[in-house]
């Protein structure tokens, strides 16, 4: 045995992106195409495959990492970044175009639940079908079928068809059969985001268990907090290609600085119309930690907010604001430069940096915007807009983690609230 | 009380967390599996056949035809009773119009028994090939989710089609007691052969066309045409003997023509047994299946890709 459960060598996959569809000008083109489809179609069809035309796109390239026996690995990054190749090309579901991977022990891959279950078949029967197609044999999953029921707590309906379950039971029992997967290689793709949140509870828990059995786990998932509380090491992938390798919270502290959609910071100039000869908006950033500006924060740290700006007369008053709006457009804060004492407010000629700091916590997991305004009192506002820029505040805790995303609601953070409990009496009274 | 700022909150929390839930794994290394390490690389240009691993998920073909069988019939009145009422419709519309309207001749049996002979064999070849050319599409969710075999998928309509062909082989044989004509002796020996030369047929073609099928939907379109066509080229409604002998030779080249006149000639006694006929088919059944097969595990590696 070698020490190594799996070795990818610079595994890649490419996929030939079609021609972009073409506009049709007249009626005369459009019959004219569609009456070339056929001939070009089946050329692009088989240009899939083997023929020259159309551009290559890698969905996964040059992936190498070695994991060993028993080792856990997250593997996180964003949709499209080559997580689900990666895993299917490791399952065997799909093939490498380039490099090598060996896998040793016998794998089982988990990228869905519930695959092959077929609803006009009752739940029994639909254990052994998915077990099957899992690659259990009769006889284990005879073995285990009380404990799988058990699990998915649906004992009662078990012979009746899972078209008449809720979606609920049906998750629980797809489930519970996936999670009776004995292999030595265990693949798995996010399949943690399913069922109520008491259901998700058991599954983090069921996950945990299977991985400190000794089993080698590949897990992808976007839930960071899983990620920290299940492997101790972690891959980010980014484009197809691994750009972190490292512990689980490093890997997750590196992903969460990476982000793209979400920005980190916005310089302006004279064009965007932040302000005008008088004073001007030149920066917004969101910041954490040393000061360097991230998209993505982390729940369990404080943040800051940095307005830079350049005043090129003298104001007497001139007064920032600070506004946040959550991805659904509440309004979650505002805060103004003047609360900090009046005297700030008074301006000369020069640079300034404004900074706000949130306390760790102070935001619920989620998408905001930033906001600044420029404020005269009672003369004018120099400047002013409400999305400029938007940040995400990313779960990471383990104590949220029991719970699915979106668990706790509103745009405060759920661990603002200090929670105390004291007993007020020792013994239980009569029942009213 | 002081308030501890939220990050303190969480970072001791955290700890005593991930102290429970991360156990060293001791039992890493006790767990050794000797095999030789699976290497996931891209194919090389000739396919294997992978028959060991095929044989290892035998289980899986079962539970597939098992589950085909069991969904088929579900929420239907007369359940398996289908398998039974097709051949036997079919047979009364062909006694109809061919045997009474068009008088097409039937070699000295009855019409009724002499077409069920033949739509007995071709029933099972219809439903077995157009059920697996499309069972890749239809299991494009197996496909792109679990690793298997793939050719389990197209053989299990292939296998499952099976259970309907020996519930019709029953009144197939019903019938002929009914018009009293008894099979031939030899018919023990040559009715296994000629349900090989079917069955592999019926696997050769499902294994083109649903691997052509997931490429090229078109394929879809064309089934219903073939199994039209494919009909009419096959002695179902009219016998072998009024196709011009210069053409016979051309016309065994479909295996269906060769096993349905197998069939009649070992059950009804139409004819000498066609030797000749019955080993061109086999050869064509085979041929049909290898080419079928190899081409399916040839392009097997792009299925999850297009599906």
């Amino acid at each position: 045995m070698s020490a190594y459960a799996v070795r990818a060598e610079g595994l890649g996959k490419s996929y030939r992106l079609g021609a972009a569809t073409e506009r049709h000008d007249t009626i005369r083109d459009l019959i004219g195409n569609a009456i070339k489809a056929p001939f070009r179609n089946f050329k692009s069809i088989k240009a899939g495959s083997s023929g020259p035309a159309g551009e290559l796109f890698w969905a996964l390239q040059d992936v190498s990492f070695d994991l060993k026996h028993g080792e856990v690995l997250g593997i996180i990054g964003r949709n499209g970044a080559g997580k689900s190749t990666l895993l299917k090309v490791l399952s065997r579901i799909t093939e490498p175009t380039a490099g090598r991977a060996f896998v040793e022990g016998r794998v089982g891959s988990l990228l869905e639940v519930g695959t092959g279950f077929h609803p006009e078949l009752t739940g029994r029967e639909n254990v052994f079908l998915n077990g099957s197609i899992l690659g259990m044999d009769r006889a284990y999953i005879e073995q285990r079928f009380d404990e799988i029921v058990e699990f998915a707590g649906v004992e009662r309906f078990i012979d009746t068809v899972v078209k008449r379950y809720s979606s609920g039971m049906y998750l629980r029992l797809a489930f519970a059969v996936a999670a009776h997967l004995e292999p030595e290689v265990l693949i798995v793709d996010e399949v943690l985001a399913v069922g109520d949140a008491e259901f998700q509870r058991k599954c983090v828990g069921k996950m945990g268990e299977v991985a400190g059995h000794g089993r080698t786990v590949l897990f992808v998932s976007h839930n960071m907090g899983a990620i920290t509380k299940l492997c101790q090491r972690a891959i980010v992938m980014a484009s197809g290609r691994k750009v972190f390798d490292g512990t689980a919270r490093d890997a997750v502290q590196a992903y969460l600085s990476a982000g793209a959609e979400d920005v980190a910071e916005r310089l302006f100039d004279a064009k965007d119309g932040m302000g005008d000869e008088t004073v001007r908006l030149l920066r917004v950033s969101v910041v954490q930690g040393a000061g360097e500006p991230v998209a993505r924060v982390d729940i369990q740290e404080p943040f800051a907010i940095e307005m830079e700006y350049e005043a090129f007369v003298r104001f007497p008053e001139l007064n920032i604001h600070l506004v946040l709006h959550s991805d659904e457009g509440d309004y979650v804060l505002q805060t103004t430069l003047s609360l900090a004492g009046e005297s700030l407010t008074a301006t000369s000629p020069g640079r300034y940096v404004a900074r706000v700091e949130l306390p760790a916590g102070a935001l619920n997991a989620g998408h905001y915007w930033v906001g600044s305004h420029a404020q005269e009192p009672y003369i004018r506002w120099p400047w002013g807009r409400d999305r400029l820029l938007r940040f995400e505040v990313e779960q990471t805790s383990p104590l949220l983690a029991r719970y699915p995303s979106g668990f706790y609601h509103g745009p405060m953070g759920p661990l603002l609230g200090r929670w105390t409990r004291s007993q007020v009496r020792a013994e239980a009274g009569q029942p009213a | 009380m002081t308030a501890a700022p939220p990050d303190a909150l969480l970072d001791s929390a955290d700890a005593s967390e991930i102290a429970t839930r991360r156990p060293n794994a001791p039992a890493a290394t006790e767990n050794p599996s000797h095999r030789e390490p699976l290497v996931i690389e891209p194919a090389g240009r000739f396919p294997k056949l992978g028959a060991k691993e095929l044989w290892s998920y035998r289980g899986l073909l079962i539970f597939l035809v098992w589950r085909d069988l069991k969904v088929r019939y579900a929420q239907t009145v007369l359940g398996a009773g289908w398998a039974i009422i097709q051949p036997v419709l079919t047979m009364v519309i062909f006694t109809v119009v061919f045997g009474r309207f068009a008088k097409v001749p039937s070699d000295g049996v009855p019409y009724p028994v002499f077409s069920l002979a033949a739509l007995v064999p071709w029933t099972y070849f219809a439903t077995a090939f157009a059920g697996a050319s499309n069972s890749l599409v239809a299991s494009t969710n197996l496909i792109t989710k679990i690793y298997f075999p793939r050719l389990v998928i197209p053989f299990a309509p292939v296998v499952g089609s099976l259970v309907d062909f020996l519930i019709a082989f029953v009144i197939l044989l019903a019938t002929m007691a009914f018009y009293h004509i008894a099979p031939s002796m030899s018919a023990v020996l040559l009715v296994p052969l000629l349900v090989a030369a079917m069955v592999l047929t019926s696997a050769g073609v499902g294994c083109w066309l649903a691997a052509l099928n997931i490429k090229y939907r078109d394929i879809k379109y064309v089934v219903p045409f073939l199994v039209q066509i494919w009909l009419y080229a096959s002695p179902v409604a009219y016998p072998m003997s009024v196709v011009p002998a210069r053409f016979r030779v051309l016309y065994a080249i479909n295996p269906m023509a060769g096993v349905i006149e197998g069939f009649r000639s070992v059950l009804l006694h139409t004819s000498a047994v066609p030797w000749p006929m019955i080993g061109f088919s086999l050869l064509s059944g085979v041929v049909l299946f290898v080419t079928g097969v190899y081409y399916f595990r040839a392009t097997e590696r792009v299925f999850a890709d297009v599906a």
